[in-house]
């Protein structure tokens, strides 16, 4: 499929009376890893939602391609190119690692290259292929995030969100994450990533926007950004 | 062992399976819509009527009038979905239980109006079957195959087949499900048309069994609700062994004492259970 | 609306003194009775525990009142008592374990459905004393009607009043006492409710006895005023849900809202019953489900809420 530019203009979301972004707006050309980073409740998974369909924007335009992504019903948008690993995994636990991934399959065209995608995953997380008839809820964090990933690319998705991957993972696995980001990366996806592991992701984006409390504050390179004495002291610590 | 502790013992286990199939459908629908279908038996109601009305009156062979029976029941479930419960989605659970208790009384109200309050037979009878001194039921035993058959079919769907696992996925976990292209909406029509299969299935096993009338919903309801309830609600496998179970206790129940009291011992062990194990025996 | 109540209790005292025809008295009483049941319930299914079983409290009440009498010779009025208490003494060993062992929500809905299921049949099973499914009547005692609680629509007029009466004051206690906002508290988010300090299920506990007499008080004198049992419409899951409906129809937030409801679905019933009398039988409940559905689609907060909302 050929890629598509995500653009987000003027996003305005929230639940209810509580307003989580103002007048967010960003840029994913095809082919680019983009970092999403900022504090806790910073609006970063808020604003996945809104990609993905999860929730509707009160004001802005968020597109994909030629597809109006808030006027599009949720569950057209994966068959639209969009894929989303939510926050905390949501793998179905009492499913094994393969009804995963084959619900992952569930569009139509994902159904007929089944076969294929599934060798993909598998070529992709040989961990995976090992445990393909385990209960997901069973394995450990970082398979279970290694089984999201592999579920969200079942449908051949032309850019790929991937929310908070590094949450709850010793930093070992964390790093085994990004490598793989890179990997996936590295065979033409478009990325998306929302990370508080400001160093990690860093690593292996080209550009980051930083979110702090719904607004875009500031927005680079991810040199320019790891360069920023603001951005070191706010997010980095003392590393 | 006394022969006929034995013979109710067996007939119990066969009763189970003609339980079993009504607390699959309502496990399906509740596990997936998370509503308890309270008309789910006045459902099955409807299906012996259409067993008997297309066998007895309009001449159906029994197998096609069973098959017919089936779609029929299975649209009766979709359009309760769609009127009754879908438009209640977002108001609190109780209202979505009462709207469908509401139903109980149009479709009794309905059956009286189009086939009166007679008791009605299929009068098809099967004579029971002598293995080594006890007497099984015959009918019963048809049924028992049946209602394994149909449970049989079920889990195949749902292990196998893309709906099926999307099922078994969306009753853990609703919110995530179009992230994979998955419309909630559709699944809930699929579940509910197949609950009502379902309880047309049922209705096919106990159309031989028991003559038909507007109120017979009131006599294996609640006692389905609680099979359902003691194998932890939504959870197939536990209400499908609870079903066995219950079957068991109502026919040694009526082997002690009789058939009314058997039901006060269900219903009291019902209770206890509830008490021993609040989510279900076999709570998800 | 305690002033609004007071209002309706008085013109309803007087009512009678007018001259009103037997068959207005007649519903008066049956909607002052089920009004009364229905109050109970909503006083439980406002603060969201739902009871199917109802009709395990008003069936172990009316039946434990007319076999005093006529098994034993003592009077209803001491039977009734008598009979609430142990229907109350039935709620609480239902519901005591339920609430320490959190059964809540569809599956506290379902157990007490089994518990009315229980009752009904075991009504039905005890037929040497019951009558079983063909029910009973109370021994006519034309001379001691007094002592036999059996007045004609005149005394039971004021009797359903003064029970309706005792109902609604209990709803209006209920309100203004600490324990509404508990039992807010507690159908929001129990854990929190009981860490703040809430004896939860003591609250529950309390109301459910406080329900469940009402509503056993309401059937039972409805029976005793019908001078017929019949474990159908005492028992079981039919009346149970009759309970429920006409409080929702009503409208179980509000303190008139069940008696509302209860007037309301009287009213339904004695309409469809005169419009189709014996023929279309089986329009009358299929009207009756329809409206129901209705009701609860668009009304969910029943007449009175509906009302209140325009305000």
């Amino acid at each position: 499929m050929e890629g598509a530019v995500l653009r987000l203009e003027g996003i305005r979301a929230g639940y209810g009376d509580f307003q989580a972004l103002f007048d967010v707006g960003l840029t994913v050309s095809p082919g680019e890893a983009v970092g999403v980073v900022g504090p806790n409740g910073a609006g970063k998974t808020t604003l996945l939602r809104v990609i993905s369909g999860m929730l509707r924007p009160k004001a802005g335009t968020a597109r994909f391609g030629e597809t109006d992504i808030a006027a599009t019903p949720a569950h057209v948008l994966p068959a639209v190119g969009i894929a989303h690993v939510p926050e905390n995994r949501r793998l179905f636990p009492h499913l094994t690692v393969e009804e995963n991934l084959k619900v992952g399959a569930y569009i139509p065209a994902a159904r007929k290259r089944f076969a294929e995608r599934c060798a993909y995953v598998y070529d992709m997380f040989p961990r995976l292929k090992e445990r393909r008839h385990q209960l997901a809820g069973t394995m450990s964090g970082g398979e279970q995030q290694m089984c999201a990933i592999g579920r969200a690319l079942m449908c051949s998705p032309r850019i790929l969100l991937l929310d908070e991957p590094s949450a709850g993972l010793a930093p070992l696995v964390v790093a085994q994450v990004f490598e793989l980001v890179l990997r996936i990366r590295g065979e033409g996806l478009t990325v998306l990533i929302v990370e508080q592991n400001v160093a990690q992701v860093l690593r292996v984006v080209d550009r980051a926007y930083v979110l702090d409390a719904g607004h875009v504050v500031a927005e680079g390179t991810s040199a320019a950004l790891a360069a920023d004495p603001a951005i070191r002291s706010a997010f980095l610590g003392g590393h | 062992m006394d022969p006929f502790l034995l013979e109710a013992i067996v007939n119990g286990i066969l009763l189970g399976g003609v339980f079993a199939l009504p607390v699959l459908g309502l496990n399906l629908v509740f596990g997936v819509v998370d509503v308890v279908w309270l008309c789910y038996a006045e459902l099955v109601m409807v299906g012996m009527y259409c067993v008997w009305f297309l066998y007895t009156q309009a001449g159906f062979p029994l197998a096609l009038a069973f098959l017919t029976c089936l779609p029929v029941v299975g649209l009766l479930g979709l359009l309760l979905h769609q009127l009754v419960v879908r438009p209640l989605l977002n108001s609190p659970p109780i209202t979505q239980v009462l709207a469908t208790g509401g139903v109980i009384f149009v479709l009794q109200g309905s059956a009286m109006l189009a086939f009166g309050t007679d008791f009605r037979s299929l009068g098809v009878e099967m004579p029971p079957i002598e293995v080594q001194d006890i007497f099984i039921s015959g009918t019963k035993l048809v049924a028992f195959v049946a209602a394994l058959l149909g449970a049989g079919a079920l889990w195949t769907f749902l292990k196998f087949t893309y709906v099926g696992t999307a099922i078994r996925a969306i009753a853990r976990d609703r919110e995530v499900m179009p992230l994979m292209g998955v419309d909630p909406k559709r699944i809930y029509m699929v579940a509910s048309a197949i609950g009502g299969g379902l309880a047309g299935l049922a209705a096919c096993l106990l159309v031989v069994q028991l003559d038909v009338h507007p109120y017979i919903g009131l006599s294996f309801g609640p006692i389905t609700f609680m099979i359902c309830v003691m194998g932890g609600l939504g959870n197939m496998l536990g209400g499908f062994l609870a079903a066995f179970l219950m079957g068991v206790i109502v026919s040694t129940g009526g082997f002690w004492w009789n058939t009314e009291m058997s039901y006060v011992v269900a219903f009291a062990c019902f209770i206890v259970v509830m008490f021993a194990r609040p989510r279900g025996l076999f709570a998800r | 609306m305690i002033r609004v109540a007071i209002a309706v209790f008085a013109v309803l005292a007087v009512l009678p003194l007018l001259g009103l025809p037997d068959y207005f008295m007649h519903l008066g009483i049956a909607t002052l009775l089920v009004a009364l049941s229905c109050t109970g319930w909503a006083l439980m299914g406002r603060f969201g525990l739902v009871s199917f079983g109802h009709g395990a409290f008003i069936g172990i009440a009316a039946y434990t009142m007319a076999l005093l009498w006529n098994d034993v010779g003592l009077s209803p009025w001491i039977g009734l008592p008598a009979g609430v208490a142990l229907a109350v003494a039935a709620a609480a060993l239902l519901a005591y374990p339920c609430f320490r062992l959190r059964v809540v929500g569809h599956y506290f809905a379902l157990v007490t459905l089994a518990a009315g299921e229980i009752v009904r049949i075991l009504i039905v099973a005890l037929r040497d004393h019951t009558g079983g499914s063909l029910g009973m009547t109370p021994r006519l005692a034309p001379d001691h009607a007094v002592v036999a609680m059996q007045f004609g629509k005149q005394g039971f007029w004021w009797i359903a009043l003064v029970a309706w009466g005792i109902g609604i004051f209990a709803w209006w206690r209920v309100d203004r006492s600490m324990s509404a906002r508990a039992l807010s508290a507690i159908g929001e988010d129990e854990d929190a409710a009981a860490a703040v300090g809430i004896r939860v299920t003591r609250e529950k506990m309390a109301i459910t006895l406080l329900s469940a007499g009402l509503a056993a008080l309401g059937g039972a004198l409805g029976a005793q005023y019908r001078l017929y049992l019949n474990p159908e419409t005492l028992a079981g899951i039919g009346v149970s849900l009759q309970i429920v409906f006409g409080a929702l129809a009503g409208g179980m937030y509000s303190m008139l809202g069940p008696t509302v409801g209860a007037a309301f679905t009287t009213a339904l019933e004695e309409i469809l019953r005169v419009a189709f009398g014996t023929a279309f039988i089986g329009a009358a409940p299929l009207i009756y489900g329809i409206l129901l559905v209705l009701f609860i689609q668009f009304l969910p907060r029943g007449i009175v809420g509906w009302f209140d909302r325009r305000r």
